[in-house]
């Protein structure tokens, strides 16, 4: 019986042993950029699959009235709280423009009276946070995909890149996101100035953020400042297409 | 006093089983580590189509589990989910490739559903006993799976294996508007997410019974007949012959 126990503890000990160096071999091995970039097959793979399903671009889930989370949760920067924003704040957006640029014929500066002008999108539906929480949101606000039609795209813009006003965490860089045409043009990605029947408040991205409903909420890029249309992300940031790209969180958040 | 036993050497697993097996216990260890890294970075689990932190969750761990538990062992939410959907991309086609040869030559039907006799509830009574005696089948029954062995591996490979699956599938925003009957199914994205919690559990409680169940069976030869496909099989003592 004691050998039997200390053999069973030998053998317990021995596995969470090599456990632990399994563990700690995964992360070496993590380490390696070939190997994380291989490991990158995966979002790959759901991206591909992805688009291949989203036949005739179907919608994200709308919901109704009284689904509407009692309170949606602000997360990520809560304030950008920089000299150029809180003077923006100050005078309630009256001067903040937003600029659609880069691979454009004709560029466009809007204020947010000119983006209310535009015909709206109001849509009910769910924000998913990467951290895995949900919160539903009535959202009000212009379509992007005429927005890009005004400007006429040049036939090598690919990505939208959107220049927020925030530096997440007072970080020298600031927050940027980018999609595709394919989000881009769907009829759910819209420029919310409205949360549930109210201006956007500052902690959920005054004065305008953008919505792209079937990603995950890092996507949906608060306090929009500049859109800018490109043909390639790595001149950007650390070239990844996003702030938490950059950080090692994948470009298609659709999963 | 009977001939001593000779000990019979079955090839007992095809290489295709093998091979799925070893490929299907990779994929779950890693998705089991990396889950916990991404179930930590909201510790909380609701039911219905929202919830966050003003809503009433049905468990929350404060904290969440420890790093220790986690794939990587340090708090990193997007190495987990890359580990995370690497891993259960392969544990899809892994599953979808077994299925596929299980059910052209008959692995399902020869070896893994248990047919009408083995589900008579005297026969169940019978097996249920002897598991709970922790004893070792022997002799010729220990050629086949017997009869709950095989209703947990139905369970695992046709439940619990696509409920997991399509829990996971439903939390994805582009998955829900590609099928949104799956959130009707499981009742939203925060039920599919406690399902996909729930499921992980089961299989947990299922993959620790199945290793105390190789204990008792004799580690050394079932660890080798997975590996080899090869299997000793115990020689029938005269006592428990009837």
């Amino acid at each position: 019986m004691k050998d039997f126990l200390t053999r069973r503890r030998l053998l317990t000990g021995g596995a969470i042993t090599l456990g632990g160096l399994a563990l700690t071999g995964c992360d070496a091995l993590f380490a390696s950029p070939g190997f994380r970039s291989f490991l990158g097959n995966g979002e790959a793979l759901t991206m591909a699959a992805q688009r291949a399903l989203m036949v005739g671009q179907p919608l994200a889930r709308e919901f109704s009235e009284r689904d509407i989370s009692p309170i949606f949760k602000a997360n990520g920067t809560k304030n950008p709280n920089t000299p150029v924003y809180n003077a923006l704040a100050a005078g309630s957006f009256n001067t903040w423009r937003l600029q659609i640029d880069g691979l454009v014929d004709r560029p466009l500066s809007l204020s947010l009276a000119d983006l209310r002008a535009i015909p709206a999108r109001t849509q009910i539906t769910r924000h998913d946070c990467v951290e895995g929480w949900s919160a539903i949101g009535k959202w009000q606000g212009a379509q992007l995909g005429p927005l890009l039609q005004a400007v006429g795209l040049k036939p090598n813009a690919r990505f939208a890149v959107m220049h927020c006003a925030d530096n997440y965490g007072g970080g020298a860089d600031m927050y940027y996101e980018s999609i595709d045409l394919v989000d881009g043009f769907h009829p759910q990605t819209i420029l919310a100035y409205s949360l549930n029947g109210q201006p956007l408040d500052v902690a959920h991205g005054a004065p305008l953020r953008l919505r792209v409903e079937r990603q995950l909420g890092y996507k949906h890029a608060k306090y929009l400042m500049r859109i800018e249309m490109v043909e390639r992300l790595d001149a950007f940031g650390r070239g990844r297409g996003g702030y938490w790209e950059d950080r090692g969180y994948e470009w298609y958040a659709g999963i | 006093m009977t001939a001593p036993p000779t000990s019979e050497i079955v090839y007992r697993h095809t290489r295709i089983v093998r091979i799925a097996h070893w490929i299907n216990a990779l994929c779950f260890l890693l998705l089991l580590l990396s889950g916990l890294q991404i179930f930590n970075a909201h510790p909380m689990l609701y039911w219905g189509q929202a919830g966050a932190n003003f809503d009433r969750p049905w468990l929350s761990i404060s904290g969440g589990f420890p790093d220790l538990l986690t794939l990587p062992n340090h708090r990193d939410l997007g190495a987990g989910r890359n580990w995370h959907f690497f891993f259960a991309w392969m544990l899809v086609i892994n599953g979808l490739l077994y299925i596929a040869f299980s059910l052209t030559n008959r692995h399902f039907a020869r070896d893994i559903l248990p047919d009408r006799q083995e589900l008579k509830p005297a026969h169940l009574w019978e097996q249920i006993v002897h598991h709970a005696q922790f004893k070792r089948i022997t002799g010729p029954a220990a050629k086949r799976y017997n009869t709950l062995q095989k209703l947990a591996y139905v369970v695992v490979i046709f439940v619990l294996f696509p409920l997991i699956i399509l829990t996971g599938l439903t939390m994805s925003p582009g998955f829900n508007a590609i099928a949104p009957v799956f959130l009707d199914l499981f009742g939203g994205r925060q039920s599919a997410r406690s399902l996909h919690f729930i499921a992980a559990n089961l299989l947990v409680a299922f993959l620790l019974i199945h290793l105390v169940e190789v204990v008792v069976a004799g580690a050394w030869n079932e660890i080798r007949s997975m590996i080899t496909g090869k299997f000793t099989v115990p020689p029938a003592a005269p006592e428990q012959t009837p």
